[in-house]
């Protein structure tokens, strides 16, 4: 079998302009929790606003360290460019120390973004943990900003201790929201935490969702998430029904490089967030 | 009573328990209420009793002397607390402290103790429910061990 | 098969060809003997091609033998690909420079902001390969499929491959190592070619067959002594490539590959092979089609300037999957089922055809003698002895 050679290969964006990252200013640092922190963006020129769907990412350049890959953690509908990230490598931690007027590169957005429209008419129940609720928190907006296309929407959100809780301002405010179900816990907490101990999975059983009509959005640590998979089928969610926002090591963002792959999928383009019962089967086996 | 049996039936834990025994697990419940900052139990206590929470959130706490009291896991709404009754020494392990008004039925862990020992398939129906019970806390303290926020 | 006509060229019509496209301002560039091995570099007549060489490939073996005949192309692939081209190892991507508070970007090349650098990195130059084996001619058909059909696709690639002439060589006889005839790619070139030669070595002859496959093609060869080949030289050739399939040193039978791969995670197959594997990452820098790139910054010591590079990257690297903590895949055996099931499986559903070309060359390089056709071989029939017996 002779594959065609195609030497006038079809021009689409290419490589170059792809891989050179646009300017952008910062307007605001927010240190969120130890280690995590927000940067608020604003395009140079202040002529572009980057359009995106949520659970999509850039991969954000720091001048002369590196590039990282970070999810998008703003509100669709605002000119504002915001990403929140952790201090955990050589380039977040350079970022960390970034202040208002410092510039950043930005190139994206890239990848999949969350099933929002696909939920319209569902039960939506968002099970983060951690930073995961990061890359969560554009679905909750746009949900909200759209709230009467949906059916229960609950938030089910875990983290390790108390002071690792992200957004707590907003999260207290959508918790007094009489059309959205907030359940916070974590994994371990001092007498002076008056609210839930346990893992996340642990409120999955008992939150008052349809599962025949419930669409499940799912982010954090690995485990985290396969775990809550696990929940959410032992309810009666359909594993079509449950979608898993999967990280891997980044270096283009646009499914050139190979870094990212993981199985036959590019978790840049085929992802970051994928449908469960797409990727169940590779998620068990051990060093995909 | 007649209220208290219904109440249980209804509850996941008993489902499926025949009715003779339902009526003897009722002989054994009470309506219970306790206050925020009451202890239900503490650590070392004779376990006598487990609890059905009707109402309300009970911290499970331990206390480290170079860390206060720590909450390893709360309890809610329709959560069974205390399986200590069962195992012997019979002694609580935890404290179990009061974070919001509770309302609950207790069970009287002695008095059913007894009759599990006359008849082993009443001990046998309770025990398969407890190790389901046991079996879900264990793999959640798992989890919650891993630290997997952390890394 | 059609048969498009074939042309008898004698060796100075190679010569002409060569300063004919070097004429054109094409740098000619094919194999040439360097050291103890046949490489990839400038050729500006065919006495800069390995005149009388032939090589022995076998598993981490490779020898160079001289015939007692002048063949211009008695050999087989070299440890170098035409990647190495459209591909470069190392390609300037931008330059960043500091301005106060911020930065910019510049270009090196062109001058305008923001735009592509490849020419400040070497230029996108017009290439003339000659010498093309069958199996490296599907190779780049594979890469142009990496680099060309998605939503992004490499533009350095592009605007390269795109002038680039292709003359091609069919093998007259076959390595130790290559098994092109299991992969479909060889060892006649059929199409994607300016030019395909055959090399014919009789006890009284030596003449090229030649095989238009573009109009360039076509307009080169009018400049160039040639006439019409005859039957019994045509029959000639084909006997001589027919030779080739009949030498081939392996063999893989593709059969329901992507299935046998998926359900084989956890063959104890993979934990022989990592006892041996060194994890060099060998296999990837000779193989054709490998195209894993890393991106690495450099600034200069004043701060000012700081420069985004790509360069070849290979998955067998500790850290290529590194994830805050660890990499993913922190074992040998991690890392080279990766490599194996991508090349021979996740390729198609990510592709459309399989990333291996049967060129041998991850087998006669690897300093360790891994052979991806038995590696695979030991996998496939344990599947299919268990599929055997369980629909009995």
């Amino acid at each position: 079998m002779v594959p065609d050679l195609d030497v006038s290969i079809r021009p689409g964006s290419d490589i170059a302009q792809a891989m050179v990252p646009d300017l952008y200013v910062i307007q605001k640092v927010r240190k969120e929790t130890d280690d995590t922190f927000t940067l608020e963006l604003q395009e140079k020129s202040g002529r572009h606003t980057l359009s995106y769907a949520p659970g999509q990412f850039n991969m954000v350049y720091v001048f002369g360290v590196g590039e990282i890959p970070i999810s998008i953690s703003g509100d669709p509908a605002s000119p504002v460019l915001v990403h929140t990230t952790r201090a955990v490598g050589t380039v977040t931690r350079v970022m960390a120390r970034l202040r208002r007027g410092d510039m950043v590169g930005l190139r994206g957005p890239f990848g999949t973004g969350w099933p929002v429209r696909e939920a319209r008419g569902h039960d939506v129940v968002i099970v983060a943990g951690g930073i995961g609720l990061a890359p969560l928190r554009p679905t909750l907006y746009e949900v909200l900003s759209h709230r009467d296309e949906f059916g229960k929407v609950v938030l089910l959100y875990g983290t390790r201790t108390p002071s690792d809780i992200l957004f707590r301002e907003e999260l207290e405010q959508w918790r007094a929201r009489f059309d959205l179900e907030v359940h916070v816990t974590v994994d371990r907490a001092d007498s002076g935490w008056r609210g839930n101990v346990g893992v996340v999975t642990a409120l999955i059983h008992k939150s008052p969702f349809d599962p025949e009509k419930t669409i499940a959005m799912v982010c954090g640590p690995e485990i985290m998430m396969r775990f809550t998979a696990l929940e959410m089928q032992k309810r009666g969610v359909s594993s079509d029904s449950i979608y898993l926002s999967l990280e891997r090591n980044m270096k283009c963002g646009i499914g050139l490089c190979g870094h990212c792959q993981f199985g036959p999928f590019f978790v840049c383009k085929d992802g970051p967030v994928f449908r469960y019962s797409r990727i169940k089967d590779l998620m068990v086996k051990r060093e995909i | 009573m007649e209220t208290l049996e219904r109440i249980l039936a209804e509850h996941p834990f008993f489902k499926d328990l025949s009715e003779p025994y339902l009526q003897l697990v009722t002989g054994c419940a009470s309506n219970v209420r306790f206050e925020p900052e009451k202890f239900i139990f503490r650590e070392g206590e004779e376990a006598n009793q487990f609890y059905l929470i009707r109402q309300g959130r009970v911290a499970l706490q331990i206390f480290a002397p170079d860390r206060g009291q720590i909450t390893v896991e709360t309890l809610e709404e329709g959560d069974i607390l205390g399986w200590s009754w069962l195992i012997p020494p019979y002694n609580w392990h935890f404290d179990a402290r009061v974070l919001e008004l509770t309302r609950a039925i207790a069970l009287d862990g002695k008095c059913l103790r007894r009759k599990c020992e006359e008849d082993h398939n009443l001990g046998y129906e309770l025990l398969k429910r407890f190790a389901h019970i046991i079996e879900q806390r264990l793999s959640s303290t798992r989890l919650q061990v891993l630290d997997m926020y952390g890394a | 098969m059609p048969t498009t006509p074939l042309y008898r060229i004698e060796r100075a019509g190679i010569d002409q060809i060569i300063s004919s496209l070097w004429q054109q301002h094409f740098t000619v560039v094919g194999p040439t003997v360097r050291g103890a091995a046949i490489e990839l570099d400038e050729l500006h007549s065919t006495s800069d091609l390995p005149i009388g060489w032939t090589n022995e490939q076998t598993p981490a073996r490779y020898r160079l033998i001289k015939l007692p005949v002048e063949s211009l192309f008695a050999y087989t692939v070299s440890p170098h690909s035409w990647k190495r081209y459209l591909f470069p190892p190392i390609l300037k991507l931008c330059l960043a420079r500091k301005n106060g508070k911020g930065f910019h970007f510049v270009s090196g090349g062109n001058g305008s902001v923001g735009t592509s650098i490849p020419e400040a990195a070497g230029e996108a130059r017009p290439y003339a390969f000659l010498g093309v084996r069958s199996c490296d001619l599907h190779a780049l058909s594979v890469q142009d499929k990496v680099f060309g059909s998605g939503a992004y696709q490499d533009e350095y690639y592009r605007r390269t491959r795109e002038q680039t002439w292709i003359i091609a060589v069919n093998c007259t006889l076959a390595s130790g190592t290559c098994f092109c005839v299991s992969m479909k790619t060889g060892p006649k070139a059929s199409s994607g070619f300016d030019l395909a030669l055959t090399e014919v070595i009789t006890q009284h002859e030596h003449y090229f067959l030649v095989e238009t496959g573009s109009d360039r093609g076509r307009t080169l060869l009018e400049g160039v002594a040639h006439r019409p080949a005859e039957s019994a030289e045509v029959s000639m050739g084909e006997e001589l490539v027919e030779n080739a399939s009949q030498q081939m040193g392996r063999s893989l039978d593709t059969e329901n590959i992507q299935e046998i791969l998926y359900q084989s995670a956890e063959h104890p197959r993979w934990d022989v092979v990592a006892a041996r594997c060194l994890t060099c990452a060998n296999c990837t820098m000779v193989c054709p089609t490998c195209f894993c790139a890393t991106m690495e910054d450099v600034i200069d010591l004043s701060g000012t300037n700081a420069e985004r590079l790509r360069k070849w990257d290979s998955c067998f690297t500790m850290d290529f999957s590194y994830l805050h903590g660890g990499s993913v895949r922190s074992s040998v055996k991690a890392r080279y089922r990766h490599w194996l099931t991508h090349k021979l499986a996740s390729w198609i559903d990510q592709f459309g055809t399989s990333g291996c070309v049967g060129c041998g060359r991850c087998i006669t390089w690897c300093p360790v003698g891994i052979d991806i056709t038995e590696e695979y071989r030991a996998i496939r029939e344990t599947y299919v002895t268990n599929t055997a017996t369980s629909s009995t």
